[in-house]
């Protein structure tokens, strides 16, 4: 590591620590986007295989090199901008889409040291980058000069914004516990605890104690991502496609990446806040990266499976369960966390 | 010109640029996306000035959750723009005057010595949480004023639905909590019939 750097400082000199943030930032990236190619692939397998059917299989072995070609389909066909459309917004609200889903990575820790930028409002940060994310989806149902790219668009506002709450909430909660708005440090909180003294570190993990939040967080985390059975912004059978009905080519392809980086980033977020992040969830065995990984593939393939599983729901259900069925749980469960860590039986000394 | 200087520079002209944008915009939807985007770069701003707490909090409050709130409104305006500008020579003076008041007003707080930067000791030490600093000063020191300012906006939250509250509808609306009790048996009754033989 050290002839890395050193090699580094002498053929870049003084722009040498920029250039090193950059490589980083290329070896985040570029693995979350083959993450997100095989992520489309693995959703087509598994639904295929819920649904007794066979899923992609035709290009190379078990249909793996399917992603790439889709992909190369989606780079060479043109991108249409429909005649009525407002042209800047129509090319710009992909971008919005997916710069959010990239730069919320910028804080995410792969395990204790392994992080591009460790600051100390780590959490404040990602929770703010994935709120701009909802821009993308709005300019581009009204740009797009459609009424069902617009419904889509209006029905994903309100969607995100009412679950944005319950989410919020339920991340209060996880930094109450640990007392520190760092993800490293929320990870590094979860290893201590009476069973993790036992060696069962997984019953020491935030979701025991907060179980209530977990399910509201990966919940409303399937909703801001509009995953079935939250997909009410694109609903095929009532408005066609949804707020992106009127695009083609790597336009879409886009917002299918951002929303699929989307889908990594929540696993992420759930395996690193309730799941213990990368560490191991018995004594005996290390704590590493891969035990993130192994965590955050399990969520993505709840995610999977809710699709295969669930039927979508109607639109005025969808605000209630948000509204009238998680806010309050949240606020109770806020008071109890509260209260619990102020009496003698606190587990968070 | 250090480099903090030039981003300074940077941010407060993008700032500028988008605020004036907000105002001589002809299209209302571009005018609140150059308001979201001098937000942003007003949380620069703040960063920059090591108030991260702030910088963060104005972006996800603002540009995450009021500002969209406001795009979902201002689309569905219709705004005929010629219409709007029709008394505006009537109405410049009166503008004219508020204007230049508000900049007076502005330019006595901020000449204010609170205001201004402290030579020294203005730079944090690394270590220094102002998350948390922020946080012990609102729920120690300033635990009235804060209260208040919540009762404040729950008094604005309990009007606003009030006066847009019509009472309950006599429309066919259907009631999602009743629909999700439902249970099969209350609604499908099932018969056994004897086979008929002849």
């Amino acid at each position: 590591m050290d002839a890395v750097m050193n090699l580094g400082q002498g053929v870049f000199g003084g722009v040498w620590p920029a250039v090193w943030t950059l490589i980083k930032i290329v070896l985040i990236v570029a693995p979350l986007m083959l993450g997100v190619a095989y992520l489309t692939w693995l959703e087509r397998k598994v639904i295929g295989y819920m649904q007794v059917r066979i899923g992609p299989n035709r290009v190379g072995p078990w249909g793996l090199i399917q992603p790439i070609a889709d992909g190369l389909k989606l780079l060479l066909k043109e991108i249409v901008v429909p005649s009525g459309a407002n042209k800047a917004v129509f090319i710009i609200a992909p971008m919005l889409a997916i710069a959010p889903a990239l730069a919320a990575w910028a804080v995410i820790p792969f395990n204790g040291t392994l992080v591009l930028a460790n600051i100390d409002a780590s959490l404040l940060y990602i929770m703010a980058i994935t709120s701009i994310g909802v821009y993308g989806i709005i300019l581009s149902g009204w740009a797009s000069n459609s009424k069902y790219a617009f419904l889509g668009a209006m029905r994903s506002a309100a969607q995100m914004v009412s679950y944005e709450v319950a989410m919020g909430f339920s991340l209060i909660c996880v930094l109450m516990v640990s007392n520190s708005l760092n993800l490293v440090e929320i990870v590094n909180g979860q290893a201590e605890g009476r069973f993790a003294g036992y060696g069962l570190g997984f019953l020491s993990w935030n979701w025991l104690p907060l179980l209530p939040m977990f399910l509201v967080y990966l919940i409303s985390g399937t909703a801001e991502l509009n995953r079935a059975p939250f997909d009410v912004a694109e609903g095929e059978s009532e408005i066609v496609a949804g707020f992106h009905v009127e695009y083609s080519g790597m336009a879409f392809a886009l917002f299918f990446l951002a929303e699929y980086a989307n889908m990594i980033l929540v696993a992420t977020l759930t395996s690193i806040l309730f799941l213990g992040g990368w560490l191991s969830p018995v004594g005996f065995l290390p704590d590493g990266m891969l035990w993130l990984f192994a965590k955050m593939f399990f969520v993505l393939v709840l995610f999977l499976w809710f699709r295969a599983t669930f039927p979508r729901y109607r639109y005025d259900q969808l605000m209630r369960l948000g509204w009238k069925v998680f806010l309050p749980i949240c606020l109770v469960w806020l008071v109890v966390v509260g209260v619990w860590m102020m009496s003698p039986l606190s587990i968070w000394k | 010109m250090d480099f903090q200087t030039f981003v300074f520079f940077f941010l407060s002209a993008i700032l500028i640029f988008a605020a004036l944008r907000v105002i001589t915009s002809r299209n209302p939807v571009y005018a609140v996306l150059h308001l979201i985007l001098a937000f942003f770069t007003c949380g620069g701003i703040w960063a920059l000035l090591q108030a991260e707490f702030l910088a963060i909090a104005i972006i996800l409050v603002y540009v995450g959750a009021v500002m969209v709130l406001f795009l979902f409104v201002v689309m569905m305006l219709d705004i005929n723009v010629d219409r709007l500008r029709e008394g505006f020579w009537n109405y410049l003076p009166l503008g004219a005057i508020l204007g230049i008041l508000m900049v007076v007003e502005m330019g006595l707080v901020l000449g204010q010595k609170y205001f201004q930067v402290p030579a020294a000791g203005a730079v944090l030490p690394a270590g220094v949480s102002n998350t948390r600093e922020i946080a012990v000063e609102m729920f120690t020191n300033f635990v009235y004023p804060f209260e208040l300012a919540s009762i404040v906006l729950l008094v604005g939250m309990v009007a606003a639905i009030v006066l847009t509250y019509r009472g309950p509808k006599a429309s066919k609306n259907t009631n999602p909590n009743k629909q999700v009790f439902v249970k099969a048996k209350d609604r499908v009754r099932v018969l056994q019939m004897p086979v008929e033989k002849d």
